[in-house]
């Protein structure tokens, strides 16, 4: 493996893989919250918290890394009280993943969010009128039947933070090894001469991920949808 | 336990405002769609908030807007059963019955599930998911699992409704074992005059909102003012004992002292049932009788006349057996000149009592 990966696209394919896991399961928690939130619960600014959410989706990413450089940087808000406590993200593997993670945040509570919906209201009910507290028709009735579509967020999840380069790009450089996933050590080794063949590798390395986790994803959602429909 | 029920609420076009009591036995809330009876069986759940009221089901408070109480509907010890069954797929039917049951207080009253299980005649089930059900099999399991429970109330929203004649047979007399085994009042929602017949101890009539009568089963649908649904559903109870199964498909009953000929009845003898006697099944004479091919002539005297809005008046008659109520045309009225005080047979046509119309 290591003789046909320069060590340099290795510790990039393992640094992505490691980024795009923890980018997904940190989003994976906050965003099933939020999904239940804009599909079950009424309150008055709604549609602002919507928009927030989606707010990734649609700002240049590039303005988004800004923004959390700005945030999270040694110098700003966050990023300071986070240093007082040892934790420092900019520049480092861990806000890759955080970058990763807000990217790819929008396209994880949409497919959680459509699951939610397609779940009948009515069926909670019943779970309730049973003696189910809110929590446990949530544990019971309602996270069982949207597995499959929490499958299917966590893969497009993991696809965009394998695939995310602008605000990870801004957010915490270029460093090989520390933040250089694998969209920029394409990027890199385009840059230099003769690094087209190395640049090459990474791309085919990418499809073969891409495909091959939309294979398990359908794989998976399919046996789970069989199993929540009953039949 | 019995619950009792007080509300006030604004729905589009007319403004709800009831009071009942639902003694235990099963308390039917009868009333035509858009009376305003799912919003009552709603707001009892606690899925609906309603404006103003108070809910208690024995001495526990369900409901009370005066004091700013409203339990959430897990608190409140409920046992529902809706029209679409509202099994969860995802559960076989064994873990859809003890759903409920893993919530319940431990100091609850439980019923014992294979005790259910028997009852229902749904042990070949359990290991089932709801999928594989027909409508009637979902059914049986949802009225187990609002049983396993422990509820102090059963609510039962129409559950009938969305079968077909078929299923409802089947599933009727279920609710006829629940009524009588259940320590807990019934609510039951229901549009059809045939399941208050053969279910209620206690009917709730809504009309736009309002309760326009209440009273046994055989006091409410045994008022001639009374229109379930039409006046084609007008029909009186009558309670009977079986005395004998005949060898020609007939069974006799005895309902108080008068002998009634019925087809063939699944009570064994000596078991009590209902009978509702549609009013366009009874034909009214002014001597007995004879030569005539129906086996049933119970001396009867008129009680009341209510002429209807069409063509048709609604006899009350009162006889041995039970109040008997009789669709006649008016033209036929003034000519037997029935007026209350005569005395006159009432010939109810044996065929004419159908199946579903017997119940325990």
């Amino acid at each position: 493996m290591n003789s046909w990966l320069g060590p340099q696209e290795w510790q990039a394919v393992a640094l992505s893989l490691k980024v795009a896991f923890w980018a997904t399961c940190a989003a994976l928690p906050p965003g099933i919250f939020m999904a239940h939130v804009l599909a079950r619960w009424q309150f008055p600014g709604k549609q602002l918290l919507n928009g927030l959410v989606h707010l990734p989706l649609i700002l240049p990413p590039v303005v988004t890394g800004y923004l959390l450089l700005m945030t999270f940087g040694t110098k700003g808000p966050l990023g300071a009280v986070l240093q007082q406590m040892g934790i420092v993200v900019a520049f480092r593997w861990s806000g890759a993943a955080l970058a990763a993670g807000i990217m790819a945040f929008p396209l994880l509570v949409r497919a959680i969010r459509l699951s939610i919906e397609a779940v009948d209201p009515k069926l909670e009910q019943a779970a309730a009128t049973l003696g189910a507290s809110r929590l446990w028709v949530f544990a019971t009735v309602t996270l069982p039947l949207i597995l499959p579509g929490i499958l299917a967020g966590a893969v497009v999840s993991f696809a965009k933070a394998m695939g995310e380069f602008g605000a990870t790009i801004t957010f915490v450089s270029n460093i090989p090894g520390q933040t250089q996933t694998l969209p920029l050590a394409v990027y890199a080794f385009l840059q230099v001469p003769g690094g087209e063949a190395a640049a090459l590798r990474l791309v085919l390395i990418s499809v073969a991920v891409a495909m091959g986790a939309l294979v398990l994803s359908e794989v998976l959602a399919r046996r789970i949808a069989r199993k929540v429909a009953g039949a | 336990m019995s619950l009792s029920v007080a509300l006030r609420h604004r729905l589009p076009g007319f403004d709800l405002d009831v009071s009942f009591d639902a003694p235990p036995g099963l308390t039917v809330l009868f009333g035509a769609s858009g009376s305003g009876k799912t919003t009552v069986i709603e707001a009892v759940a606690g899925l609906l908030r309603p404006d103003e009221g108070r809910v208690t089901a024995g001495d526990h408070v369900l409901l009370d807007t005066a004091k700013g109480r409203h339990l959430p509907p897990n608190k409140r010890r409920l046992g529902c059963i809706f029209q679409e069954a509202r099994l969860f797929p995802h559960l076989t039917v064994r873990q859809n019955l003890l759903y409920g049951r893993w919530f319940a207080p431990k100091s609850a009253a439980r019923e014992d599930p294979g005790r259910v299980v028997e009852m229902l005649g749904i042990g070949h089930l359990l290991n089932r998911r709801p999928a594989r059900l027909s409508g009637g099999e979902k059914q049986r399991v949802a009225i187990g699992r609002a049983l396993l429970a422990a509820p102090d109330l059963i609510l039962a929203d129409e559950p009938l409704a969305a079968l077909d004649e078929a299923r409802k047979a089947e599933i009727l007399p279920y609710f006829e074992r629940l009524r009588d085994a259940s320590p807990v009042p019934i609510l039951y929602v229901s549009h059809s005059a045939t399941e208050v017949a053969r279910l209620a101890t206690t009917v709730v009539a809504l009309e736009a909102g309002k309760v326009v009568r209440q009273g046994t089963a055989a006091e409410v649908l045994g008022d001639p003012a009374f229109r379930p649904g039409s006046v084609r559903g007008v029909g009186a109870v009558l309670a009977a004992k079986v005395l004998a199964h005949h060898d020609d498909g007939l069974s006799e009953l005895d309902a108080n002292g008068a002998r009634l000929l019925l087809p063939r009845v699944p009570q064994a003898p000596g078991q009590g049932l209902r009978v509702r006697i549609m009013g366009q099944e009874v034909t009214i004479a002014l001597t007995r009788p004879e030569n005539i091919s129906a086996l049933n002539v119970l001396p009867a005297t008129v009680e009341e006349v209510i002429p209807g809005t069409g063509p048709g008046a609604v006899v009350a008659l009162s006889t041995q057996a039970g109040r008997v109520l009789a669709r006649v045309t008016k033209r036929s009225a003034a000519a037997l000149k029935l007026a209350p005080g005569l005395s006159c047979y009432a010939i109810i046509k044996t065929v004419a009592v159908a199946p579903q119309d017997v119940g325990s």
